[in-house]
């Protein structure tokens, strides 16, 4: 019985591969392209020790090891600085592919009913997630050995043979944990949605946990797979354990995966679901009603991810006012500005993370209109009384509303933590008008899916390469010293980095102007097109 | 020889009870209709058969195997369709219909192309823009252009034109004359009337019928109509008649099948003018069956 469960595995595997043949290229060349890219990049800007020494200074502090982790500042070549910069963060996007890799060939598929027709003909019962996990578990080693021998063939002098190799490894390591993550979180949970809920609130949380460990205590950072990613020391001590780790405990979740699987009925998971009402309240009685009932788990799910980063980023704030405490050199240079506390002028980097996480679930929640439309359930409701101007503003407020309550959960409880931890508290003031400065430019990422929703339904999920370009630009923008414009592509490049800089209330107006611009356009274009 | 075979059947899912010790049988080169209200078990049922929900208990045999355990070996000799047929929308119809025929190892494509001709479909379209019938229509080529020993039907014709649903009856014929076996479960009474030859009735999870058309007929009632000389008696008296209304001469009435032979004796005394019977209709079988239990046949009482 044992080889049958087994059973076609090399059909499915073809069958993923035709489906996949453009998403899994496209996601290996653009991780590729981005990680090679960044040496070349840092090779004009920061090839000289004295270059180098520069960024150090900005670097080693308690605020950017929470965000990009520790590194050996005292042997910080090229490739140390390349891997510090890079390395966790990349290494969270090939998480993440994984994740919605796995999740779409497994319970994606088995809830759109296809597995059924499959597991129908002589194909074995665990046959579909075997091609699965292989399919994505070569990708993740493809991606392995085209960073690791593409990094080396840069011919960049600290870009050696071994830490080219182990920065791949690590990559692809990741990418093989969360592949295991995500085939256990499919046998758990019964729907798609919910194990890509379930698999990135883990990512989120191992990235949560290796920031607030990696300040506090780097020993225990061992215990979140994401700093393992760290702890492999990539161009420095080159520590290949960590690669070791990876790999057994992925296979560890996948066992369990695979023992799941062979005990469930098709369709069911383990966690229980109970009965549901017996009638609609008068809540759900709308087409926004609805919409927000749809998303009620997602939406908890970001509001508890969105409190749990702002208290992790809170709590870094007091390591940092210790960490400048009797540094005066550095005291000095950070005091040039009047009236502001050092961890007043840190304040914007962190905001730029909370400002660009928090576009996410309000991004998600308009998208989900066109993903009800793919599914064909809108004509439930356009087949009634509910016009198409009211089923699109409807889902066009709850994310405009959404995108407000994630950044002032973010806010807060950035606020409440860091009050507690640093002397003489906070003034929430200043926190969160740095975090509202964002919220025009958040509406304006909010209007650009609907008008995609409106005209080009197809091309909905663009809005994501937008938010992703944004957040690269203005992340690494002053580490990469871009000229303006590179940044205002984006409406984020035009939010003021409140309390150092001014608010900017006219660019504030032109954002929302523009924001109210392309939610009009939006509605237009749903007004006019056919639906799916 | 039974071909496929349920002893107590039961599958629970949490507390909910879904099949209650279900016993199906089906004999080689048999078409058995498998009947029964929406949310009777049906489909579950079938599930169970092809081994991808788990029996919560009794012995489900195919092929004198187990269903789940020994499912791929079972599925060689299997062809399925189901009511609802969900295909990847990026795939075009004849991509699938070949991807299923190499899943199952062996294929004709002679038979697949005639298929594709008789249902008329058009195999170089993308899956995401067929309508339900078509899509039916692929599941029930991939089926019938294998060499399947059963067939396991779930509603596989509930999106089909009656052009099409003539064309299947067609290939449930040509099957069954080649000997093999049939499981059909259907909400069209007339398919089931014309193709099977014994039917099992499901309700709330329970089997409360098995047989031919023609015992399961012999169950219920007739509907009279009769006309006499003389004004009736107490008709309502009568053991096994319901349903009886006055229209000035003439009489209606219902009346249980094993009864009539009373009935009839008991009304000659009154002088017959004018008798006129009808078969009970498989609807009003069936409609007797789907309703509550204190409706069934031979329970008595007046309606
Ligand atoms: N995964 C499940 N979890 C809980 N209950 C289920 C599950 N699958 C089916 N049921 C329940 O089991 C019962 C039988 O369902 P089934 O789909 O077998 O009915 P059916 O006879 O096929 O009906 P129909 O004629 O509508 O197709 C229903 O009450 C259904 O709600
Ligand atoms: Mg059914």
């Amino acid at each position: 019985m044992a080889s049958q469960s087994f059973a076609k595995t090399g059909l499915l595997s073809r069958l993923i591969l035709r489906q996949d043949r453009i998403r899994i290229p496209l996601w290996l060349i653009g991780l590729s392209f981005f990680t090679l890219i960044i040496p070349i990049a840092f090779i004009d800007l920061y090839g000289t020790e004295e270059q180098r020494a520069g960024i150090i200074e900005t670097m080693q502090n308690p605020a950017m090891t929470a965000m990009v982790g520790p590194a050996d500042f005292a042997n910080y070549t090229l490739g140390v600085m390349t891997a510090h910069n890079m390395i966790l963060m990349t290494a969270a996007v090939v998480g993440l592919m994984s994740i919605l890799l796995v999740s779409r060939h497994t319970r994606g598929e088995e809830e759109d009913g296809r597995i059924e027709m499959v597991r129908s003909l002589p194909a074995g019962r665990l046959s579909n997630l075997n091609a699965t996990l292989l399919i994505v578990a070569l990708t993740n080693i493809l991606l392995a050995l085209i960073v690791g021998f593409g990094l080396y063939l840069l011919d960049i002098e600290s870009l050696d043979l071994e830490g080219s190799l182990l920065y791949g490894a690590v990559l692809g390591g990741t990418g093989l944990v969360f592949v295991g993550v995500t085939a256990l979180m499919a046998q758990l949970s019964e729907s798609a949605r919910g194990t890509t809920g379930l698999s990135i609130a883990i990512l989120l949380l191992a990235y949560l946990l290796r920031a607030i460990t990696d300040v506090s205590n780097e020993k225990l950072s061992w215990l979140s797979p994401l700093g393992w990613v760290t702890k492999a020391e990539v161009y420095a001590s080159n520590n290949w354990w960590p690669v070791v780790f990876m790999v057994v405990f992925s296979i560890i979740l996948l066992f369990f995966a695979y023992y799941l699987n062979a005990i469930r009925d098709l369709g069911a998971g383990f966690i229980p679901s109970k009965p549901g009402k017996r009638h609609a309240s008068r809540f759900l009685q709308s087409p926004a009603g609805l919409a927000l009932r749809l998303q009620r788990t997602g939406t908890i799910s970001w509001a508890i991810g969105m409190l749990l980063l702002g208290s992790s980023y809170g709590s870094v704030l007091g390591d940092l006012e210790s960490f400048f405490a009797g540094n005066e050199l550095i005291e000095q240079m950070l005091m040039q500005q009047e009236g502001l506390t050092i961890v007043e002028q840190f304040l914007p980097q962190l905001m730029i993370v909370v400002a660009l996480l928090a576009t996410i679930p309000p991004i998600m929640a308009i998208n989900k209109l066109y993903g009800e439309e793919k599914k064909g359930r809108i004509d439930h409701l356009l087949g009634r009384t509910v016009s198409r101007t009211r089923l699109i503003l409807s889902y066009v407020i709850i994310a405009v509303v959404n995108g407000f309550v994630m950044l002032s959960l973010a806010t807060f409880s950035l606020w409440a933590s860091g009050t507690a931890v640093v002397e003489g508290g906070l003034s929430f003031g200043k926190i969160y008008g740095g975090a509202l400065a964002y919220y025009p430019a958040m509406v304006v990422m909010i209007g650009i899916s609907a008008l995609l929703i409106g005209f080009i339904p197809k091309l909905t999920s663009l809005v994501w390469l937008y938010v992703f370009y944004s957040f690269i630009v203005l992340y690494l923008g002053g580490l990469f010293q871009f000229s303006d414009w590179v940044g205002q592509i984006s409406p984020f490049g035009f939010v003021p980095r409140y309390p150092v800089e001014e608010i900017d209330f006219l660019s504030m107006l032109v954002l929302s102007v523009i924001a109210l611009g392309l939610i009009a356009a939006g509605v237009i274009g749903y007004n006019r097109r056919d639906i799916e | 020889m039974s071909i496929l075979k349920t002893t107590n059947l039961t599958k629970k899912f949490g507390k909910f009870t879904a099949l209650d010790g279900v016993n199906l049988e089906l004999n080689k080169g048999e078409v058995l209709g498998f009947i029964g209200p929406n949310g009777a078990g049906k489909s579950t049922t079938i599930r169970v058969l092809l081994g991808i929900l788990k029996a919560t208990e009794g012995e489900v045999s195919i092929f004198d195997k187990d269903a789940w355990s020994d499912a791929v070996e079972i599925h060689k000799r299997i062809a399925y369709v189901p009511g609802d047929v969900n295909l990847w929308p990026n795939l075009t119809g004849g991509e699938v219909i070949d991807l299923f025929a190499k899943l199952r190892g062996s294929s004709n494509t002679k038979k697949r192309d005639e298929l594709i001709e008789k249902f008329d479909l058009d195999p170089t379209k993308k899956c995401r823009t067929y309508s339900k019938g078509n899509r039916q229509k692929i599941a029930l080529i991939a089926a019938f252009s294998s060499d399947a020993d059963l067939y396991i039907l779930d509603e596989p014709t509930s999106g089909l034109d009656p052009l099409m649903e003539n064309v299947f009856q067609e290939c449930v014929r040509d099957v069954k004359s080649e000997g093999k076996s049939v499981l059909l479960s259907s909400h069209i009474l007339s398919e089931v009337e014309k193709l099977c030859d014994r039917v099992s009735i499901i309700r709330q999870g329970e089997i409360i019928e098995s047989g031919s058309l023609n015992e399961l007929r012999h169950l219920t009632r007739t509907q009279m109509l009769v006309e006499t000389r003389e004004p009736l008696g107490q008709l309502g008296n009568l053991k096994g008649i319901y349903a009886i209304q006055k229209k000035g001469q003439s009489t209606s009435f219902q009346i249980d099948s094993n009864e009539i032979d009373n009935v009839i004796k008991y009304l000659s005394q009154f002088g017959i003018v004018k008798l006129e019977s009808a078969p009970p209709t498989l609807e009003e079988l069936f409609m007797r069956h789907y309703e509550g239990t204190e409706d069934r046949v031979g329970a008595g009482g007046t309606d």
